[in-house]
């Protein structure tokens, strides 16, 4: 009778085992769906303080995991700002002052205009299934889509964030919602994302919620405008001589 | 009868000499030390309040409970209109603006790249449109070298920064922080001179712009992180503070908006009451110590007195004089020697404090590692007060003196007394 009890605990195991995917077939497909080798993208970021709102628009050229520039189109007080990261690198430029500054150490702490977004955000790479060792946790139904949930840990020292916890679409393979944390298991930040659409082959949410968990406040919403995928970028874009242009 | 005694007091040279002596150095010790304290309060609250907290200070309600941070994203925005009203209400006090920031100072090299980099502190005050705030914050003396911003985009930055960053005056530099709203904020200056606060936190790094530029920079057209309210008498009264303190709260300040303005009392700033009330606490400590020493020396004195009269004390013990009566003649003459002398040590100790009120004493090597914001040197400051302080214990301790030693007097036994004057 014990053995027999056994055998059929063992045979759930196995069957609940068999019904939980690779975690990093997950993320690669995840990767998939928000990496490209070029992409640009016009956005609007709405940014909630705690005294009134105020909305900054950019345009966004990305090559790979590793160029990033951007060039923001409003207020009026950020318009011609411009960022670039190439690498490990950040730089920004104030038309005001005519000045590149170089964005690094504590000032990568720093907030991206006042919103829920932090430079060293920026600083991330995109390869979730390089970065991060994955575990599935299991399933459930958010946002009215059965999901994945996946846990992160970071496997090289010095990412932002520690540990994730993802809920991925099954079928779409997109993050619907993230809590990222710090490695004492301090929730860091959550990200809600929404509104997702398929654009050429690959499914992209256009409306993220970022919510920085240590600050008070409605978070900042950031909403995809519009975006193309594996397009060509003039040469010279991600080099620090465009950002004077 | 009191003339008589004064009489009989001077005219013994024993009987007034040493007691004198004794009060009159304890008074003018006293009120020296007074003045000096007195001062060196003044001179405290002078320089913190110019530079740091006012006689009062208007910032939002949010901004009050993080305000060591000097959060000026939390700071007053649009305020010029009630300024405006404010200034009406109060018109007996002045009213300065300032915004505090941190900020990160670039130096380009000659192809506009970054030479140089350090943390600074910001201190966003009117230094164009008049001098007051020269004035308040000690510039004129802190100017180390060059001078002072005479138009827009000109700053002064602390020596030790100025030299550290391997600056020139003229030089273009950047100050790059947050703007009110959390973006980051470019703004270039020129450094036309460098200051010197004698206090380490300051002469870090800080720097020192016109309000008008920090605004721009910052994005708070028309704010402020803080506002600063003075006397126009110059003096600190806790008590008118504390009146218009409560006043404009109650008339301005609404406790269920966050970003509502909000007056604070100096004393409500920096654990400055508790300082302010710690420096009174030793003002009363140290005049108790001066009543107590002076009590016992004059009492010793008394006592020697009482030896040397001995023989006096019986022969008016004999002839009918009450032991009571002895004793407060004894006190009587107490308190005229009490009164001379602290005539005296008031009128030496007003002189000397006098001297040190126009010519001031150098206390910079107390200063040396002291994190408090105090001058270099401290003009003593004597007052009605000071006066008062020195001249009461000066006739208490005397008084006390007297009546420890005249104790004896009742236990003179008077069947004795024949034999003792045969001997």
């Amino acid at each position: 009778m014990n053995k027999l009890a056994a055998i059929v605990l063992l045979a759930l195991c196995l069957g609940l085992g068999a019904a939980l995917p690779d975690a990093s077939a997950i993320l690669r497909a995840v990767d998939a769906n928000l990496t490209s080798s070029s992409a640009k993208s016009s956005t609007r970021m709405v940014i909630h303080g705690k005294r009134s709102s105020r909305t900054v628009g950019s345009i966004n050229w990305s090559q790979g995991s590793q160029k990033f520039f951007t060039e923001y189109t409003a207020p009026p007080r950020e318009k011609g700002t411009k960022m670039l990261k190439v690498g490990s690198n950040l730089w920004i430029y104030s038309p005001g002052t005519d000045r590149t500054i170089q964005i690094s150490g504590n000032m990568l702490k720093q907030s991206v205009m006042g919103s829920d977004l932090s430079y060293e955000d920026f600083m991330e790479e995109t390869s979730l299934a390089e970065d991060y060792s994955s575990t599935v946790e299991g399933e459930t139904v958010y946002d009215g889509r059965a999901c994945w949930i996946l846990n992160l840990t970071a496997k090289k020292p010095g990412k932002a964030y520690y540990k994730c916890k993802l809920y991925v679409d099954k079928t779409r393979s997109v993050i619907l919602y993230e809590l990222l944390y710090a490695k004492s298991g301090k929730l860091l930040k959550s990200v809600q994302y929404s509104d997702v659409a398929r654009i050429g082959t690959r499914w992209y949410p256009r409306y993220i919620l970022f919510k920085d968990e240590l600050k008070d406040g409605r978070g900042t919403e950031y909403f995809v405008e519009s975006i193309a995928f594996d397009i060509s970028i003039p040469p010279g874009t991600f080099t620090k001589a465009s950002l004077k242009k | 009868m009191l003339k008589f005694l004064i009489k009989g007091v001077f005219r013994d040279r024993h009987r007034y000499f040493f007691p004198l002596l004794i009060v009159s150095s304890g008074v003018l010790i006293m009120v020296f030390m007074l003045a000096l304290i007195n001062g060196y309060m003044d001179s405290f609250i002078r320089q913190n309040s110019g530079f740091e907290t006012g006689h009062l200070k208007v910032v939002t309600r949010a901004y009050s409970e993080l305000i060591s941070q000097k959060p000026y994203d939390l700071g007053l925005l649009d305020i010029q209109s009630d300024l405006q009203r404010w200034k009406q209400a109060y018109p007996q006090l002045d009213w300065v603006e300032r915004i505090h920031f941190g900020a990160l100072l670039d130096v380009p090299d000659s192809q506009g790249q970054t030479r140089e980099q350090g943390d600074v502190i910001g201190y966003g005050v009117d230094l164009l449109s008049s001098a007051k705030e020269r004035q308040l914050m000690g510039l004129d003396k802190a100017l180390a070298v060059g001078k002072f911003p005479a138009q827009a985009s000109e700053i002064l930055l602390s020596d030790k920064a100025f030299r550290r960053l391997r600056l020139n005056l003229g030089d273009p530099v950047t100050l790059i922080g947050s703007d009110v709203y959390g973006s980051l904020a470019f703004m270039r200056f020129t450094v036309v001179g460098t200051i010197k606060f004698g206090v380490e936190a300051l002469d870090r790094g800080a720097v020192i712009a016109d309000l008008a530029d920090i605004r721009s920079m910052l994005d708070m057209e028309g704010g402020a992180g803080e506002i600063l309210a003075f006397f126009k008498t110059g003096k600190y009264d806790p008590t008118a503070v504390k009146r218009v303190r409560d006043g404009f709260n109650r008339q301005f300040s609404d406790p269920e908006e966050e970003f509502s303005p909000l007056m604070l009392a100096m004393s409500d700033q920096n654990n400055m009451g508790y300082l302010m009330g710690m420096m009174r606490y030793l003002l009363g400590i140290f005049s108790l110590v001066f009543i107590c020493i002076m009590g016992i020396v004059l009492w010793n004195s008394g006592l020697m007195n009482g030896i040397r009269r001995y023989g006096e004390f019986g022969v008016r013990l004999a002839v009918g004089e009450s032991k009571r009566h002895i004793f407060w003649t004894l006190v009587l003459e107490a308190m005229v020697v009490g009164v001379a002398g602290s005539c005296i040590g008031i009128i030496l100790g007003v002189l000397i404090s006098w001297y040190f009120n126009i010519k001031g004493l150098d206390v910079s090597v107390f200063n040396r590692n002291s994190t408090l914001m105090t001058e270099d040197v401290v003009y003593t400051y004597v007052s009605l007060r000071t006066t008062l302080a020195g001249f009461i214990p000066g006739v208490l301790s005397t008084v006390l003196g007297a009546m420890l030693s005249g104790i004896a007097v009742f236990k003179r036994q008077t069947s004795q007394l024949f034999k003792e004057l045969e001997a």
